[in-house]
């Protein structure tokens, strides 16, 4: 490709046709190591995030004996998913539905307050990268030190800081990608496991995928994914308004920006801005972009231009804030040289924060109030029924009970609209009875066959529908599952 | 080719060159990287094309230097399968049938060959949850012609019932209409008395005792002076509300005059080439035991 861009250029100077490429070849970025507020806080909220992502896997809760001992695991092969106290079952599963709902207007709502600062601090894309970045300034040194040694020759030392680089790197990559598994088995077993080499094939493939994407996102595509592939700067042009906290660059105060003389006194220094052009934020931007430039699809709001500018803006004897925090309408009217305050209550933060007050109420009194019993009943189909030597009429059901609860259960088992009828569990020898009693195991389904012996209403058509009445005899709770009793024609 | 490529004011880029009525589009570069994972892409698409089932050539298709390809991966599961269940049914063969349904892994197993076995060789008479029909008893009730444990049912299901086979399960009743041993009288006079007492369809004050006289000195021997039956030559229980032959009078004095005599085919792979092993023969016979009347 650069051989073309030549051709190109030679081309353009013969004055014949001259084309841009289609093509950008990648600039690869140096961001300048800053200090202030906002990174203090981004390093915070990084080592929080990770702390909380490689070390969730391995706290403990007790659920009792034999019970799944892991916090935090979503157990896919017993279709379970466990989160600190609660246990969720593939009933459940629309409670995911409504965090991903909560959490998309939740994202909306934090984009029209304060921008995208989920981008700035807490995408995991950022938090990775933030890390990588720190790594290689740990071996390679700041900027100017890394932009020397990538334009020197190769040596020795900027082989082994290299070297280092990639495999402290590499050793990040697998231990996220390792502990990306640990949510889904258990923890200790699989560190086990995987080391003496007995984990299961899909572990060690996950491990190897997760690895290689942590590597290369983070490693390497860094600023193009937020720029190239996320979907998310896109449409966030629709959740920022003129009222929204962006980090920003005081067009009013810092122009005519300039370079000036060290004697503040000089002409040379009169009529020029606060900017004193010095590129500080844009050496400091991890995505390489000028904030004077006014807000642009690549800024994640980070918000480290604002603390590398403060440093130069102390430094020169000026007041800090020439790049900070404010909307447009703001700065539109300081401009003018008015104020306008923030406001938090628009239409359009109301609306996504009554939609969140009223998807996390739903949720919670849905969890709340969930069945912790839950009763389902198949009515075999062949036969229907069967006529016993007593010349009473017998159905098979199945029945399945799901205990949702932390102990194993006995749960009585009756029978509400059919008069006379009685049951008993098939190959298990009893007088049928007009009630059962079944033990379910903690967290368990019980299945059960069972026959129900009973005399159809005369002159029917010969089904009746009846009620299976189910109760948790330690904890009281009832279902009702209304069934069918079959029969001949007018029996 | 696009030819006239100029800087747009506005914007201060390049244009593409291209032009619609008047509308020109702005070059915006696509990364380089994307290119190159084009083009990967395209490569590996290559390799999967030459390495898996790809191109239709009318009747055939070309199927790749792997020959993937499902139906084979399906004949190996089936096979690992199978291989997997041998040990089981192996087990299974060499257990006593009581206490293969007493050790749960067993039990599981043997439920799953059965269910399968029975479909595909039972199912046609007996039905597909063993209901039966006339003339074909049901397997899901309470009446065992022949005994309803699981060792009856197993050499029921070995040897059959008026199979052939040397072990099997015989018996004849008598051709009393045919053969001249009840007069057509006797025979309206013993249906009476059946359809009556046993069957419960007495009209009030009938006379009941000239077919019951007949009944005694004909019938009794193999069914029970009290229309009980008998397993120890498959004679139905006729003081039932289950009727072999259907729930008719008309259906009694047939059976008097010219009796049916249902045949089951013996299982055993000794006699019948199409027959079953004896692990499945046994698993047949747990999973019958349990379709709902198993003694």
């Amino acid at each position: 490709m650069a051989s073309m861009d030549k051709l190109r250029n030679a081309a353009a100077e013969e004055g014949k046709v001259s084309q841009p490429s289609l093509y950008a070849s990648q600039v690869t970025v140096y961001p300048k190591a800053v200090h202030g507020p906002a990174r203090a806080v981004k390093w915070g909220i990084l080592v929080f995030c990770l702390t909380v992502y490689y070390l969730l896997p391995w706290l403990r809760w007790d659920r009792g004996p034999g019970r799944v001992s892991q916090a935090v695991l979503l157990d896919l092969p017993t279709r379970r998913f466990y989160l600190f106290g609660l246990e969720l079952w593939p009933q459940d599963i629309w409670l995911l539905t409504g965090l991903l709902i909560l959490s998309a207007v939740g994202l909306f709502l934090v984009t029209s307050l304060a921008g995208r600062v989920w981008c700035g601090y807490t995408c995991p894309q950022t938090v990775w990268t933030d890390l990588y970045m720190w790594i290689e300034r740990l071996l390679e040194g700041d900027r100017n030190a890394r932009m020397r040694r990538d334009q020197g020759p190769a040596s020795l030392d900027k082989i082994w800081r290299k070297l280092a680089k990639h495999t402290l790197w590499f050793a990040v990559a697998f231990w996220t990608g390792g502990a990306f598994i640990m949510y889904f088995v258990d923890a200790p077993t699989l560190t086990v496991q995987f080391w003496t080499g007995e984990a299961a094939t899909e572990a060690y493939v996950f491990i190897g995928l997760f690895t290689a994407t942590t590597y290369l996102l983070a490693g390497w595509a860094r600023e193009q994914v937020c720029t190239y592939m996320c979907p998310w700067p896109r449409f966030q042009a629709s959740m920022l308004d003129e009222q929204s906290l962006i980090v920003t660059y005081q067009n009013w105060r810092g122009e005519p920006r300039g370079h000036r003389k060290i004697d503040a006194g000089k002409p040379a220094n009169a009529g020029l801005g606060h900017c004193i052009d010095c590129l500080a934020c844009v050496h400091a931007c991890p995505t390489g972009i000028d904030i004077r430039d006014g807000v642009q699809l690549e800024c994640i709001n980070c918000g480290l231009c604002v603390d590398a500018c403060n440093e130069m803006m102390v430094r020169t004897g000026q007041p800090k804030w020439l790049v900070t925090w404010d909307t447009l309408a703001g700065q539109k009217a300081k401009a003018q040289g008015t104020h306008e305050a923030f406001r938090f209550l628009r239409p359009r933060t109301l609306i996504y924060a009554g939609a969140m007050v009223v998807g996390i109420t739903v949720m919670w009194a849905a969890m709340a109030t969930r069945a912790r019993l839950d009763l389902a009943v198949q009515h075999d189909r062949a036969p229907l029924f069967v006529q016993v030597r007593d010349g009473s009429i017998r159905n098979g059901y199945t029945l399945k009970i799901s205990n949702k609860t932390q102990a194993r259960a006995e749960f009585v088992l009756t029978m509400h609209g059919l008069a006379g009828g009685a049951m008993l569990l098939a190959e298990q020898p009893a007088t049928p009875a007009p009630a059962l009693v079944l033990p379910v195991d903690a967290d368990g389904i019980g299945t059960f066959r069972l026959l129900v012996f009973g005399h159809p209403t005369p002159g029917s058509d010969g089904s009746q529908q009846f009620d299976f009445i189910l109760r948790n005899a330690t904890t009281g709770e009832r279902t009702t599952y209304t069934s069918v009793f079959m029969g001949p024609r007018g029996g | 080719m696009p030819t006239k490529i100029e800087k747009d004011a506005l914007t201060g880029r390049h244009t593409t060159g291209h032009e619609w009525d008047g509308l020109q589009e702005l070059n915006t570069p696509l990364p380089k990287w994307w290119l190159y994972t084009f083009i990967a892409c395209c490569i590996f698409a290559v390799g999967y094309i030459a390495l898996f089932p790809s191109i239709p050539y009318g009747r055939d298709y070309f199927h790749g230097w792997l020959q993937a390809s499902s139906r084979t991966a399906v004949d190996a599961d089936v096979k690992a399968l199978e291989a997997q269940r041998a040990f089981s049914m192996d087990k299974i063969k060499y257990t006593p049938i009581a206490q293969v349904k007493d050790d749960p892994k067993l039990l599981a197993v043997a439920t799953a060959a059965g269910r399968i076995a029975f479909a595909n060789n039972c199912q046609p008479c007996h039905g597909a949850g063993g209901e039966g029909r006339v003339g074909y008893p049901s397997l899901a009730d309470d009446t065992w012609l022949w005994g309803g444990t699981l060792a009856d049912i197993q050499q029921t299901i070995t040897y059959g019932i008026r199979s052939g086979n040397d072990r099997a399960r015989n018996s004849v009743m008598p051709n009393f209409g045919a053969g001249g041993l009840l007069t057509p009288a006797q025979i309206e006079a013993v249906a009476d008395f059946v359809w009556g007492a046993f069957y419960g369809h007495a009209a009030e004050g009938q006379d009941l005792s000239k077919g019951r006289a007949v009944f005694a000195e004909n019938c009794a021997v193999c069914h029970g002076a009290n229309g009980e039956g008998s397993r120890t030559v498959g004679a139905p229980p006729l003081k039932s509300a289950v009727h072999l032959y259907g729930d008719l009078r008309a259906a009694i004095v047939a059976q008097v005059t010219n009796p049916r005599m249902g045949v089951m085919p013996s299982w055993e792979k000794k006699t019948n080439i199409t027959g079953l092993d004896e692990a499945t023969i046994k698993s047949v016979a747990i999973y019958v035991h349990a379709l709902g009347g198993g003694e």
